[in-house]
């Protein structure tokens, strides 16, 4: 779905959804503008709009999984689940859930990391959401993707607040960003089912920004 | 104090999808005390007794003057913004060190064996505020002291701290310096 078809476009709640989320310059290193949702979570009604977006855009997409991804995650996926009446499945970092576990690794700028997920957490056929609260390279949502795959369940979607201007991708997704009329399609996108859904854009900087030209990143 | 004493019809549901997963170690984890790891994933892959869990929270806090949810990493944050949202409260998560950005305040506490530390936004939290802190599970009660030291210390009154399970063997109750505990389901 794109964003001229989702109806969102001037839509007031996402104003101020995009100022209640906090830039911290420098963070977790030199150069990275990171986004900070934690003050979005401090504006109740700002919070609540962020849920309700996604859940009016899911309510009718027959999904009974809601995937999300540690930890920040975890602060919007259950919300969504809860009121979609879905199931909510976590996805974590190694050695974190008990039992026997599925895992794929990732890359990072540095290294891999590694996403593990429940065995019998998710049935085949199940419909599924993977939720995180940030895309940056999409590298994590590619692998929370494959991840479900595995068990034979189909990601409908994965949902973001905050999504880079030019997104990175490695993974081919149809992007749609709910604030934008611009669609966003990749060189070698081939149809692949799951799509990207992100509330508003990463908010830059300025001042850093000039001091350093733009060699920062956005994310978090 | 605890919601069995109370006989709700949703209790039971609730406890049965909890799951123990025994030998599930982690360096430093109290749980691995037991040996029987209590696992709420199960509880989230059923619908109606996630909902009635958090609904059992919700029906307890609103109306109470709450305006702060703190939720201790990471499945305190599974738990916690549902009943912030549904309170009208401000969500917290309180971190393990160096993920919150910015400012932040931290808490030192001790562990089986090591210590580990637990931090908050400067400024999240103001003087006067009623917060409720809440975790999945308590066992000996050192994470929620070290919560409740972080709010106390911003101003705030910890009106009560709320857990999915206590494992009242570990005594951790009576470790919250008087603070009250609501907590779903024991585990001995």
């Amino acid at each position: 779905m794109f964003a001229g078809e989702n109806g969102l476009k001037g839509d007031p709640r996402l104003q101020a959804i995009s100022e209640a989320i906090r830039v911290v310059p420098h963070f977790p290193k030199q150069g990275i503008m990171f986004q900070d949702i934690t003050t979005l979570l401090l504006d109740h009604k700002a919070f609540k709009d962020t849920v309700d977006i996604f859940v009016d855009r899911y309510r009718d997409m027959d999904i009974s999984v809601v995937a999300g991804v540690e930890a920040r995650g975890f602060m919007f996926g259950p919300s969504i689940a809860l009121a979609i009446g879905a199931k909510f499945v976590p996805l974590r970092k190694p050695k974190k859930l008990p039992g026997k576990v599925i895992s794929e690794e990732y890359e990072l700028e540095y290294g891999t990391d590694c996403l593990e997920m429940h065995v019998g957490a998710v049935q085949p056929g199940e419909r599924a959401l993977v939720i995180d609260d940030l895309v940056a390279t999409g590298g994590t949502l590619s692998a929370a993707i494959r991840l479900l795959e595995r068990v034979g369940a189909e990601v409908v979607e994965c949902a973001c607040v905050i999504g880079l201007p030019e997104v990175k991708i490695s993974v081919n997704l149809m992007i749609a960003w709910a604030d934008c009329e611009k669609e966003m399609m990749l060189e070698h996108c081939n149809n692949h089912q799951s799509r990207l859904f992100v509330m508003c854009h990463c908010k830059a900087h300025f001042v850093s920004v000039l001091n350093n030209g733009w060699d920062g990143e956005c994310y978090s | 104090m605890s919601a069995l004493k109370d006989e709700d019809p949703r209790i039971h549901g609730i406890k049965t999808k909890i799951r123990v997963v025994p030998n599930f170690p982690k360096p430093g984890a109290v749980q691995c005390a037991g040996i029987m790891f209590q696992d709420i994933t199960t509880l989230l892959l059923d619908p109606k007794a996630f909902k009635d869990t958090i609904d059992l929270f919700v029906e307890r806090y609103k109306g109470k003057n709450i305006s702060v949810v703190a939720g201790i990493e990471a499945r305190g944050f599974i738990f916690g913004p549902p009943i912030a949202l549904a309170i009208g409260a401000k969500f917290v998560p309180l971190r393990k060190p160096r993920k919150l950005p910015g400012e932040v305040i931290f808490k030192e506490y001790t562990l089986e064996y090591g210590k580990d530390r637990l931090e908050m936004h400067v400024g999240a939290v103001e003087p006067g505020e009623h917060a409720l802190v809440v975790d999945d599970l308590i066992a000996t009660g050192g994470t929620l002291c070290a919560a409740m030291n972080l709010l106390e210390r911003v101003g705030a009154e910890v009106v009560e701290c709320a857990c999915v399970i206590e494992l009242p063997d570990l005594q951790g109750r009576e470790r919250l310096n008087g603070k009250p505990l609501y907590v779903l389901v024991e585990s001995h």
